[in-house]
């Protein structure tokens, strides 16, 4: 291992722009003659617009232009396209309803938007956005999918009845009935995984161009995957050929998912940018993120779990029923179905697992991924049903996991929902958070706190996630409408430095780090000869961007074997150089050698000979070094671990501190150790967060109550403790780097490890369950209602 | 947001019903007020100088009456339209009723707000609107009573309205339902003016529908 190689902790190159004030963010690109635009959106959840009056507000000063939903369709403007089709178990397509750019007809959620002023300055398309009158005829709206799928509700979507997108299922039903008939113990569990805001700390924006005289539009924006952005507008919404469109991603200061979908937002700005013929910009307003940034999870699911005497599982029957907000965001479809369901296995043997999945339309703002995307719903589901059935049959709760394990000697291991797992070490990862945890020794420092007039908890996870998203072929046979390869060109420069076109995205990963070291380690040059570039349509070949953790996995395997073609291409132009054949010129640190000789040459005396090819194999190689790769993935990669959480709780006043947190992480191989417990521990805060503090609320009709940091509380610093991470790995096998990903792991162990421990710490009190959010008052009230015999709310 | 009580004054019931029918009472309970102007037998015209928190900012209300029973009471509803900060509607029903020599004055509240006036001010409406209707009262009471015994003290001798902002100050901040939740105020995205500005045209139509009752 070099000291910028792989797994050196190389200080992050990033953070010196960053740290400064420096960075690139779409915020800060201003473009000459730029006007801005002023974002008019639904106040109601549910209202039809009878009629909306503009001419106010087009003659108010400064104002350029008031589009509605009407102007964009009588110009030919398309609907959002939905990237992932799911088909129910009839074998009928899911509901897919228009998804227009500005509300046409009727509005269905608060923050729909449904007419946008552009006018000289933000000030002045928001003073004339008050001018816009809008008859709205309110309509009884949908909240819950409890409602939602009453009888009698009202319809979001005329084209969906019962508000339902589709009713998927996976698995083998009767083999799970025959299951459970053999049971000699059931587990039964109703859960509801609360839904979440992503809240990235720079808020969506964006700024659009137009140039006449070559037809060329160019949109910056807060994007996670910019050629995803440029196919989906231009051919569903705009339709203008990509050649015509530059997407450029820029800084982006955090993602979590919210910014990997198709908003109206970008189609909106380019075709306004083409309407006024000047360019324009937007930059979200906080609150505006709470009521139009694609939110997250929102599941509620029953589940059954059927045990043998010995605590094995024999089967698992799963019913959850998913919030999809008002519209299909880009991707939601597939995050209930086949980012959530193909994982019920867990690091478990269960022989037998049926699951159904119902997908409800609400009047709710869209939910989409969200850092984990159905995989922390999974793990929730399976680690608070396994510790029930632990608890229901005395078994010990790291025992029953490690009873049903899958062992080290079964892979590549095959569920029974599709996946098949390539590598890995479950109980590796479990006895190395029991001891780092100190499980054994928990009971002192229980009774100790006991003594404070604490209750002490503690609590376990497994999880297991399907990472490095996706070998194209199984995601096109689930749905996918994308492929999902990745593409890397490195461009080796005359005198031996290097330029990498990424179309991975970094939004806060540290891949201009992380992939130099790549590049460092395989082509032997020095770190600070390298430099990554992504983001930009123009500069990148292609690209399906960065989310699912598959940066590393799929864009850094692109990247290794576009190093690969470079050094193929550099043995031949070394043996002609060294007069040897090439079969003898081998690559190793830097250099070119002829086996067995002391004749070497650099990589930069290739580089150089490579374009000035005077003493040059002209006849059978091309003068140049710039090779590209696409790598699309064997199969996914699977990163999982174990963790341990420990709580305290004031029983009078339902405070909670958590005292302790071990993660045991299994992510493959380590690229930047720093980074990766970064990521780890980025990840831990927001599991955290959904865990005790996070949730999205809405009131009756569909108002949101959360919609500042005044109601929505996300983690910050005092409410984590300090985290005891390490990695444990097991080299991955589905990719030529070994890696796994790890930039959801934390988000997806740790919710269901911190409310097994709060409800360890609750249980002797008499308390049965409590849902996330944890907060103090739900913890007061649940002790209160267990101390008067009343049942917690 | 839905809000209830009653509140006894000491006067008889056709005092009451005709105080409350008075825009020159009226203007000189609410706190703030600047005016009250009727512009028809059912509909009146309130401008309000409110605070709340910070931000100091004059408003106008319009209410309607309907299901008029004098003296027992009506139905008065209203509705605020924000645009982008969103809109507020409700009403209150009305009911006076003789109780020994004085009189039961009981409302009950109903209220929605949407969009930006609920995302970010549900929490301090609730407890502003309170607060003024709890300041309306005690000055009505007052001032009705006064009169009942005898016409002093003058409705000049009242404190003048331009005091009551100070009042709404002295209202605690509301109080997040969970321990550890931040409490501040939103700094990027929608200025602070904007949202305050929003609780305040808010909390003046549910004040207008409860004190021009």
């Amino acid at each position: 291992m070099t000291a910028t190689g792989i797994g050196a902790s190389v200080r992050r190159v990033e953070d010196r722009r960053f740290l400064t004030g420096r960075g690139n963010y779409t915020d800060d690109i201003n473009r000459p003659g730029q006007l801005y635009a002023w974002i008019l959106r639904s106040p109601h959840a549910h209202a039809a617009i009878r009629s909306i009056d503009t001419r106010k507000a087009a003659a108010a000063p400064g104002v350029a232009g008031v589009f509605t939903g009407a102007d964009l369709e009588s110009a030919g403007v398309g609907g959002l396209p939905c990237g992932w089709l799911i088909h129910s178990k009839d074998g009928s397509p899911m509901n897919e309803p228009p998804h227009p750019v500005l509300a046409i007809g009727k509005v269905r959620h608060v923050g729909d938007p449904v007419a946008v002023v552009v006018a000289a300055s933000t000030a002045q398309a928001r003073d004339a956005a008050e001018l816009i009158a809008i008859d709205y005829q309110p309509l009884p709206a949908v909240v819950t999918m409890a409602a939602a799928l009453a009888g009698g509700a009202a319809t979001v979507h005329d084209g969906a009845v019962g508000n339902v997108c589709y009713d998927w299922e996976i698995g083998d039903k009767s083999a799970v009935d025959v299951a459970f008939k053999a049971a000699a113990h059931v587990t039964k569990i109703d859960l509801v995984n609360n839904r979440l805001v992503a809240n990235p700390i720079e808020p969506r924006a964006a700024v659009a161009e137009f140039e006449r005289s070559t037809g060329q539009y160019t949109l910056y924006t807060t994007t996670q995957n910019p050629h995803v952005i440029r196919l989906l507008m231009g051919a569903f919404v705009l339709h203008l050929p990509e050649h015509k469109l530059r997407i450029v991603g820029p800084d982006v200061g955090g993602g979590f998912g919210t910014k990997i979908f198709h908003y109206a937002e970008e189609a909106l700005l380019t075709w306004l940018a083409g309407q006024v013929e000047k360019p324009v910009k937007w930059t979200s307003e906080r609150s505006e993120s709470f009521t139009s940034d694609a939110q997250g999870r929102d599941h509620v699911s029953h589940a059954e779990l059927a045990l043998d005497k010995d605590g094995k599982f024999l089967g698992l029957r799963v019913a959850t029923q998913a919030n999809l907000g008002a519209y299909l965001s880009t991707f939601s479809t597939s995050v209930p179905t086949y980012l959530y369901a193909t994982l019920l296995a867990g690091v478990y043997t269960t022989p037998a697992i049926y699951a159904e999945v119902k997908s409800v339309f609400t009047n709710t703002v869209p939910v989409d991924a969200y850092r984990g995307a159905g995989r922390p719903e999974c793990a929730y589901l399976l680690e608070r049903l396994v510790d029930k059935a632990a608890r229901e049959t005395g078994i010990e709760r790291s025992e029953m996991r490690r009873r049903n394990m899958i062992q080290p000697d079964q892979f590549p291991y095959q569920t029974p929902v599709a996946l098949q797992y390539d590598v890995g070490n479950y109980p590796a990862s479990l006895d190395a958070a029991l001891k780092s945890s100190d499980w054994a020794g928990f009971p002192a420092r229980q009774a100790e706190a006991a003594k404070r007039g604490r209750r002490r908890g503690i609590g376990i996870s497994t999880y297991i996630e399907a990472c490095g998203i996706a070998p194209s072929a199984v995601a096109g046979a689930l749905g996918a409408r994308a492929g999902l390869y990745e593409s890397a060109q490195v461009r080796v420069h005359a005198t031996g430095s290097v330029t990498i076109y990424t179309g991975s995205h970094s939004h806060g990963q540290g891949h201009e780090t992380t992939f130099a070291q790549v590049v460092a380690d395989t082509l032997g040059i020095p770190f600070d000869q390298i430099e990554i570039s992504h983001g930009d349509t123009d500069k990148v070949q292609f690209g399906m961007g960065t989310y699912g953790s598959r940066s590393i996995a799929v864009g850094g395997s692109a990247l290794l074997k576009a190093c690969n073609k470079v050094i193929d291409k550099g043995k031949k132009i070394a043996a002609h150089i060294l007069e040897a054949s090439e079969a003898d010129i081998e690559f190793k640190d830097g250099k070119f050698t002829v086996v067995g000789t002391d004749k070497e040459l650099p990589f930069g005396q290739v580089a150089f000979a490579a374009y000035v090819p005077h003493n040059y194999p002209i006849e059978t190689v091309e003068p140049g070094l710039n090779e590209t790769a696409y790598y699309d993935p064997l199969n996914f990669s699977f990163p999982a671990g174990c963790h341990i959480c420990e709580v305290e709780i004031d029983p009078d006043t339902g405070t909670l501190e958590v005292v302790k947190f071990t993660a045991v992480d299994d992510v493959g191989r380590v690229i930047n150790p720093m980074i990766v417990e970064g990521q780890v521990h980025g990840g831990l805060a927001q599991g955290i967060g959904q865990a005790l503090l996070e949730g999205a609320v809405y009131d009756g009709t569909g108002q949101l109550l959360t919609g500042s940091y005044m109601d929505y509380a996300i983690p910050r610093a005092d409410n984590l403790p300090n985290f005891d991470v390490t990695t444990q790995s097991v080299m991955g096998a589905s990719n030529p780097l070994e890696v796994k990903g790890v930039g959801e792991v934390g988000a997806i162990g740790s919710p269901p490890a911190v409310i097994n421990a709060v409800l360890d710490a609750l249980i002797p009190l008499g308390v049965s369950d409590i849902s996330m959010p944890a907060t103090p008052a739900k913890i007061w009230q649940a002790i209160d209602a267990a101390r008067s015999g009343h049942k917690a709310a | 947001m839905e809000m209830s009580g009653e509140y006894r004054i000491a006067a008889p019931r056709e005092v009451v019903w005709a105080a409350l029918n008075d825009p020159e009472i009226l203007r000189q309970a609410i706190p703030g007020c600047d005016s009250i102007d009727k512009t028809s037998d059912t509909d009146m015209t309130a401008k309000v100088t409110a605070k709340v928190g910070p931000v100091r900012a004059s408003f106008e209300g319009k209410v309607t009456l309907s299901d008029r029973d004098p003296p027992n009471g009506y139905r008065i509803s209203g509705e605020g339209k924000g645009g982008p900060a969103g809109f507020a509607k409700g009403g209150a029903n009305v009911h006076l009723e003789q109780d020994g020599d004085g009189t039961l004055l009981k409302y009950e509240v109903d209220a929605t707000v949407g969009g930006k006036l609920a995302q970010l001010g549900a929490r301090l409406i609730d407890g502003t609107a309170r607060k003024m209707a709890a300041d309306f009262f005690a000055r009505f009471g007052e001032i009705v009573a006064a009169q009942a015994a005898g016409g002093a003290p003058a409705p000049t001798s009242v404190p003048a309205p331009a005091a009551a902002p100070a009042a709404s100050e002295q209202s605690a901040p509301p109080v997040p339902e969970a321990g550890p939740l931040p409490t501040e105020a939103p700094t990027a995205g929608v200025s602070t003016t904007t949202w305050v500005v929003g609780v305040v045209v808010v909390a003046v139509i549910i004040l207008g529908l409860v004190v021009l009752a």
